[in-house]
């Protein structure tokens, strides 16, 4: 009796693993597959879904224009939770049993790096829409992975960017205050201090602090001591609010700036007022390719009272990811994947968060959006490319 | 009287030539740190004041926060580690009574003709008042709920009691429906003026501009924190020096069995001196919060600590001690933050802890014949 069950069960597993394997062999021919590594459930499932909506745009948009040299796309989504496990089994069960050879994903870095270790073997194309750890694109040997690509900046790129804004409206002298113990504030203020020494400008203070800080009137004396024309912040919106308020009470008169760790409605505007911080997109962005994202989405997106969506970071990044990945296989002319991750390194797209090209660790080089916080208001003011 | 008795011990004799090694590395120390001192300030006399001056304001909200740990201690010898977070609770009370009900403003709204200054002045002391009060509830209940049925434990007993509370009430505030877990931006209840003091003399520091170069600025929080604190301090020192229950309070302190044979009302002062304690800690948590303006769960920790260290430094049970302690300490913090390193600070105040509890572990104002109970 045990033994009959337990062939009909050994039947039924051979069965499941040879019939989705037979299912593939059968409809690869008129369709391209693009597979979608999405948080749709786990600690982030509005990202996931934002993710989701950005991604079918991008499909929808070139199945319309009747898709790439007469094939339709077809996306295929998977949920991988924004957690190493549940994404290594998504992405392998997207390669293997879908016949999937393009993924685009994840969102989170802790499940992208993974990710791009199994896909690198099996020359699978990989676009992660928003992981922003350098470990996603560049192996442990510091070698970048030949099929692994991103479509945002990393973190200290920001750096770059607003040393170059800094220097552009004709500052100077900058002070850089960082909390020591982060590793995203310290990567953004290296850079900062690299870029804004290269372009002329000169370093007059440089001052650490622990996270748990909350009397920064030591550190705020000396900036306003140094005269510095900018104070680089570059941490998140809890140390800007605090700093910012008793920055006024200290006669500090820099500018403040920083990344977009300052991007949350929490931000005190009050504190925070005349500053300026960059950030990936700001759906305030005037560039034409902006706004027609903006009605596209709002028309293809409504939010619970039936108004349109606004897009946010995410859904841009995920919209931009897909099209980069299809804009390469369209390029590539073929589906192999080591032409398109070939036509994808040496790709110049004009996509919603900027034109894009990608440097030698296949990030992208593009515009960040520039805001500034202003009489209550946060107000996108320019796009800066480096 | 303890300490000629002790004098004649020879093993007593021993510790005494080890405390004065320690005297002896406690003046190299200063004598250092007094060096630094004096260069730091020939560097840059302006500064050097500046940074006095911000020490001057950390210093005095410790001094409101030691002086509850201090007062307790004196009594029922307990290092009450759930005052902290009265602190806290104090500051979120004031932080509903400005955001919500405005209370910093109500007296200009009843009478605008008032002088702003007057009216904002009275509104502020509403909002302090407020948070005093929940404070001297909250700190009620917990003695009546969690120490007063320790009374006769051992003192171990009651401390982990202590950090229960103490934790009890960081998760509760925690919780979504009561303070949330998110930094919150709190509303200062007064506008901010700076006053530049300068050869050219004092004047109002228009708002975006730079002060003129060897100046200080002195801004209206900083005068406002010393005043608050300074006016409190002469209260408690009236309360406890002048008054009937100032007297209750100290004879308890001295000998409780005693006291309640001489018919006071032991757990009543007990209950009383929690309370006290915990009005200033909400005061306190309404300048720590006007000074830098950020609400957070677990804000009480860290001041809380700072100011435990003050009160050991001045002797804990000693209110002048803790006063001057709290000053200390403030101005330990700022200035090895300005002229050592800013993530020095906190080293260096908990260092001080250590060395305290080394050479003088009964602190500046300690009194080592109290050591009895």
């Amino acid at each position: 009796m045990f033994k009959r069950m337990f062939v009909v069960l050994s039947l039924l597993i051979v069965a499941s693993m040879i019939l989705p394997a037979c299912a593939t062999g059968g409809t690869g021919g008129g369709t391209i597959k693009v597979g979608l590594l999405a948080p749709l459930s786990g600690q982030v499932p509005t990202f996931g879904q934002s993710t989701k909506e950005g991604a079918e745009l991008a499909v929808k948009e070139w199945n319309a224009k009747g898709g790439i040299r007469g094939k339709k796309i077809d996306l295929i989504v998977a949920d991988s939770q924004c957690s190493p496990d549940p994404a290594v089994n998504a992405a392998n069960k997207l390669i293997d049993q879908d016949g999937v050879k393009f993924i685009v994903g994840e969102v989170c870095s802790s499940a992208s790096i993974p990710v791009a270790e199994i896909v690198n073997p099996k020359g699978v194309v990989q676009i992660s829409p928003t992981s922003t750890n350098p470990s996603v694109t560049v192996d442990t040997n510091g070698a970048t992975r030949p099929y692994t690509f991103r479509a945002c900046f990393i973190d200290p790129f920001q750096g770059l960017v607003m040393a170059k804004f800094a220097t552009d409206k004709g500052y100077k002298t900058a002070f850089i205050m960082f909390d020591q113990g982060n590793d995203y504030v310290r990567g953004l203020a290296e850079a900062f201090e690299k870029s804004f020494v290269e372009l002329g400008g000169t370093i007059v203070g440089k001052e650490s602090y622990t996270t748990t800080d909350t009397d920064f009137s030591a550190i705020l004396t000396k900036v306003a001591e140094s005269n510095a024309e900018v104070l680089w912040l570059p941490d998140y919106y809890n140390i800007v609010n605090l700093v910012g308020a008793q920055a006024k009470d200290k006669g500090v008169t820099a500018v403040m700036m920083g990344g977009d760790g300052w991007d949350s409605s929490d931000l005190d505007v009050k504190a925070a007022d005349g500053g300026f911080y960059s950030n990936h997109y700001d759906p305030g962005d005037t560039r034409p390719i902006v706004q027609q994202w903006l009605k596209t989405y709002g028309e293809a997106y409504k939010d619970a009272q039936g108004n349109p969506k606004v897009p946010d970071a995410l859904a841009t990044l995920a919209y931009d990811a897909t099209n980069l990945m299809l804009a390469a296989i369209d390029k590539a002319g073929t589906e192999d994947t080591a032409k398109v991750a070939e036509a994808m390194a040496a790709i110049k797209w004009d996509a919603v968060s900027g034109t894009i090209t990608f440097d030698a660790q296949h990030n992208p080089i593009k515009a960040a959006a520039v805001i500034s916080v202003s009489g209550g208001k946060k107000t996108f003011i320019d796009s800066v490319a480096p | 009287m303890n300490a000629s008795v002790a004098q004649k011990n020879p093993l007593v004799e021993a510790v005494i030539r080890r405390g004065l090694l320690g005297k002896g590395f406690l003046v190299a120390l200063a004598i250092l740190a007094l060096w630094k001192l004096a260069s730091s300030f020939m560097a840059g006399p302006t500064v050097f004041t500046q940074q006095v001056v911000n020490g001057l304001q950390l210093g005095f909200v410790y001094a409101l926060i030691a002086l509850g740990y201090t007062m307790v201690y004196g009594i029922v010898r307990l290092i009450n580690f759930a005052h902290g977070d009265v602190f806290m609770v104090g500051a979120f009370a004031s932080y509903f009574a400005i955001a919500r009900w405005d209370l910093n403003l109500w007296l200009s709204k009843v009478f605008p003709t008032l002088p702003f200054w007057l009216s904002n002045a009275i509104g502020v002391i509403t909002v302090i008042l407020v948070s005093m009060v929940t404070c001297a509830l909250l700190a009620f209940i917990i003695e009546r709920v969690a120490y007063k049925p320790l009374r006769n434990a051992p003192r171990i007993s009651a401390l982990i009691t202590a950090i229960g509370v103490s934790f009890f009430l960081e998760y509760f505030g925690a919780l979504p429906f009561v303070f949330t877990s998110n930094f919150i931006t709190y509303e200062r209840p007064i506008n901010v003026i700076n006053w530049v003091i300068s050869s050219q003399g004092v004047y109002v520091l228009p708002a975006g501009e730079a002060p003129p170069p060897t100046s200080i600025i002195f801004s209206n929080i900083s005068l406002y924190i010393i005043i608050v604190s300074l006016v409190l301090l002469f209260f408690l020192n009236y309360l406890v020096q002048n008054t009937r229950i100032g007297k209750a309070m100290r004879a308890t302190a001295y000998d409780k069995p005693t006291a309640r044979l001489m018919g006071i009302n032991v757990d009543g002062i007990i209950s009383v001196t929690f309370a006290v304690g915990a009005s200033l800690a909400g005061a306190a948590g309404v300048l720590y919060a006007t000074a830098f303006p950020q609400l957070y769960f677990v804000m009480g920790i860290i001041p809380g600590l700072k100011a435990f260290v003050a009160a050991v430094l001045g002797g804990i049970g000693s209110i002048p001690g803790a006063l001057v302690g709290s000053l200390i300490i403030g101005e330990a913090e700022v200035l090895s933050a300005a002229y050592i390193s800013t993530p020095m600070r906190d080293a260096v105040a908990f260092s001080i802890l250590v060395l305290v509890l080394l050479v003088r572990p009964t602190g500046l104002f300690g009194e080592p014949s109290r050591e009895k109970a």
